[in-house]
């Protein structure tokens, strides 16, 4: 019985502690969030502008960049996973790891041999533990992204695809190597602080629609420019300096490691947010778990002292009863 | 007087915006001074290049930009830099101790590009380099 009693308080003590590191996790992950939402926030002018400035490109430079032409026969395809370096986060890594699976076997109906380049220490051992080879991986920075980072994963990835530019189906091209023909990236975008959504995108060739959306504007503008008045915006008609067609080749690899640099943002702050969700609940349970764990340790504190109570009082009723037969 | 609206946009953060009678630049192709009324143009500015913005209270400010585009359209100029530095804010000593480790290893072409924004730094401090 004693046994017991002390076994139970021993439990009490480490759920107290290890709710302590909950709680504390959960702190951290919350000003984590806070921070990570204003880098992202502190990032739009940027991606804003630069959106901005190739769509005035789009209409006058010739579209047949790499990074915008869709390739016949596309063969292989990188496929960048954002997961954390550190768990604790509960479904976080789970989901965007569920999603890349779900990419990758669409990616192979298509038949296109996928490739991983993963973010993240969470992913790197999920593919290792399951031997599965990764092109490049990338640790160390999943919570908080800089723009050194993105650049890092940035020329990997448009290594890869400017080498894919002239495979001869499956055997390396002029160059000697084998790149890839498609970039899709898999990240978790940051709802609000209470839903995290896993998304699939494919960042190379670029989305037509996108293109289509810079041609829009553009078409926009020339009919503004025929009909001569009536359009609310005066129609622009740019200056290049050097050239449009060498501006977009400097400024679409840009452009890309932008867009990686946004989707690592939304992921660290995605991680946190998980995380301090995960935390709470953690922390929550181990509350519930200490004072149930406390219930039953009274229980068997009152039972022993009921136990001795009636041994003494046994004791003295023997004790009596040998006297008073003497 | 009429003036410009500038941005001044690096990836991670709006850096300084405000308003400009001048923006002076350097692309690729030369030197290049704005004034307000500029025809609309897209600028690919040099590697290691320095932006003067003078202000409409006639005090220039300096700026070291990297790997950066100059957008000049009729709402004002943006520029747009992966990174970019306020002269002010430029730690002198640092960027010269950066310069000289990156001289050491001169073959490295990371090493070349660390040099070259070490003296874009420099120069936008007002140092000679």
């Amino acid at each position: 019985m004693a046994g017991n009693l002390r076994a139970l308080r021993r439990r009490i003590r480490s759920t107290q502690s290890t709710k302590k590191i909950f709680s504390a996790q959960e702190l951290i992950a919350g000003a984590r969030i806070v921070r990570a939402q204003a880098r992202v926030e502190a990032s739009k002018p940027y991606a804003r502008e630069i959106t901005r400035v190739l769509s005035a490109l789009a209409g006058s430079a010739s579209l047949d960049h790499p990074l915008l032409t869709e390739r016949q026969d596309p063969r292989r395809a990188a496929v960048l996973v954002i997961t954390s370096d550190r768990g604790f986060a509960g479904s976080y890594n789970v989901n965007v790891l569920r999603r890349t699976e779900e990419l990758l076997s669409l990616l192979r109906q298509e038949g296109k041999e996928p490739l991983l380049y993963v973010v993240g220490r969470k992913g790197e051992t999920y593919y290792s533990f399951r031997h599965r080879t990764m092109a490049d991986t990338f640790t160390g920075f999943s919570e908080q992204p800089n723009y050194v980072d993105a650049q890092r994963v940035g020329e990997v990835l448009i290594g890869a695809f400017t080498d894919g530019e002239d495979d001869d189906g499956d055997g390396p091209g002029a160059d000697g190597v084998l790149g890839v023909d498609e970039l899709h990236i898999v990240y978790t975008e940051f709802r609000s602080l209470l839903s995290q959504v896993p998304v699939a995108k494919r960042m190379a060739p670029l989305e037509v629609e996108e293109v289509e959306e810079f041609e829009h504007e553009q078409e926009d503008r020339e009919r503004g420019v025929a009909r001569g008045s009536g359009a609310s915006e005066v129609p622009t008609s740019y200056e290049f300096e050097p050239s449009a067609d060498v501006l977009l080749d400097a400024l679409l690899p840009k452009y890309v490691t932008s867009r990686i640099y946004a989707a690592m943002l939304e992921a660290a702050a995605s991680e946190s947010a998980s995380r301090r969700r995960a935390m709470k609940s953690a922390s929550d349970n181990a509350e519930e778990l200490a004072k149930n764990l406390s219930r039953l340790a009274n229980q068997a504190r009152q039972a022993e002292i009921t136990q001795e109570i009636s041994e003494i009082v046994g004791g003295a009723d023997a004790l009596v009863a040998a006297n008073t037969d003497d | 007087m009429a003036t410009l609206q500038v941005e001044l946009v690096a990836v991670e953060r709006l850096i300084w915006s405000g308003e400009a009678s001048m923006v002076i630049a350097r692309t690729t192709e030369g030197e290049l001074g704005v004034l307000p009324g500029h025809a609309p143009l897209l600028g690919q500015l040099a590697e290691g290049g320095v932006v003067t913005v003078r202000t409409t209270e006639g005090e220039d400010m300096v700026v070291a930009a990297h790997g950066g585009f100059l957008s000049v359209s009729d709402r004002g100029v943006s520029i747009l830099a992966e990174t970019a530095e306020i002269s002010s804010e430029i730690d002198v000593e640092r960027a010269r101790e950066a310069l000289r480790r990156a001289e050491e290893r001169s073959d490295d072409p990371e090493a070349l590009a660390a040099a070259r924004r070490a003296q874009s730094r420099l120069r936008a401090a007002g140092q000679d380099v």
